[in-house]
């Protein structure tokens, strides 16, 4: 078997389900100890910010969200291409399945933000270009979302939203860079720059930890929710009557 | 009243977060429901759908000679 057959056999579906079900479990143990690691060092061992005091650590939960709304955005949009070009069943199910995270990340990630921005800023809200622009983001998953509930043909279904999340995709780097191109209330990158991170290693340490809890989590439950969705499109399938056998 | 290494006195303190708890701790919460609320949906989603499938292949069973 060639390596690009290796590759490609997992677009199928019964390929698919069971290499899930071999990462998921490992998915989770990173999650749990990474999200530990990152809650005590954020939480206990984190110095207070001269500035913030102790409401800074909200990052340890508003960063990883707003890192993965945005890259669960990314996902999504590769699996629209994989449904447009390709029109494998795994891509179909693997866009359905991270919708839903992905707009959880959103979700928290503009409410945790409202929050820190209460104490620091003095509002919830304000319309500048990367608030405005991630709950754009926000609503991009709800259509997605919603798009994909209304169309009763699966394929059709995943067709659609593929269009809907490719031409979405131009939201990220606006959203990304928003912080550079306009005069936004939201400061300014920390990390992802080509530079050395403005933050002491004692605050970054625990938010790295952090973003890998909430990457592990996304993985274990998106591969979860991609094999339901497997199982719901090919019900009359062998290799489904097999699984559920286990 | 010094401050310890890890700048918290006690719990009463670290509950407190200077000031910001509700802040702090409204955000913390919020995510841990979030994420919480999204693990118990995709098991539900896992139940209702085998479920399903179990259906459709008793009914193909009960069709078939």
């Amino acid at each position: 078997m060639s390596l690009l057959s290796r590759i490609t056999k997992f677009a199928s579906p019964a390929p698919f389900y069971d290499l899930a079900e071999h990462v998921i479990p490992w998915c989770w143990i990173i999650f749990y100890c990474s999200l530990l690691a990152g809650l005590v060092g954020g939480l206990v061992f984190a110095p207070a910010d001269y500035q913030q005091g102790e409401s800074f650590r909200i990052i340890y939960v508003h960063v990883p969200s707003a890192w993965m709304s945005l890259f669960v955005y990314m996902c999504m949009a590769s699996a629209g291409i994989g449904s447009l070009i390709w029109k494998t069943k795994v891509s179909d199910a693997f866009g359905r399945a991270v919708a839903p995270l992905g707009a959880s990340f959103t979700f928290i990630a503009l409410v945790t933000g409202a929050l820190w921005g209460k104490p620091m800023w003095g509002t919830y809200w304000v319309w500048d270009a990367r608030l405005t622009s991630e709950l754009i983001l926000l609503f991009l998953y709800l259509g997605y979302m919603a798009l994909q509930n209304a169309i009763e043909d699966a394929r059709g279904a995943a067709r659609a939203g593929a269009i809907l999340a490719i031409v979405g995709t131009v939201n990220i780097p606006i959203i990304h860079y928003s912080v550079e191109w306009w005069n936004t209330l939201h400061q300014g990158p920390t990390v992802t720059k080509f530079d050395t991170p403005s933050i002491h290693w004692t605050m970054l340490l625990p938010l790295l930890a952090m973003v890998i809890a909430f990457t592990a989590y996304f993985f274990a439950l998106g591969l979860r929710r991609t094999q339901t969705e497997l199982l719901a499109m090919e019900p009359r399938n062998k290799w489904v009557e097999e699984r559920l056998a286990i | 009243m010094g401050r310890g290494a890890l700048g918290y006195m006690n719990f009463a303190e670290f509950f407190a977060m200077g000031g910001y708890a509700s802040y702090v701790w409204g955000s913390f919460g919020i995510t841990a429901a979030v994420l919480c609320l999204n693990g118990l949906a995709a098991r539900l989603q896992r139940k209702h759908v085998a479920a399903e499938v179990r259906a459709t292949l008793a009914e193909r069973t009960e069709l078939a000679p």
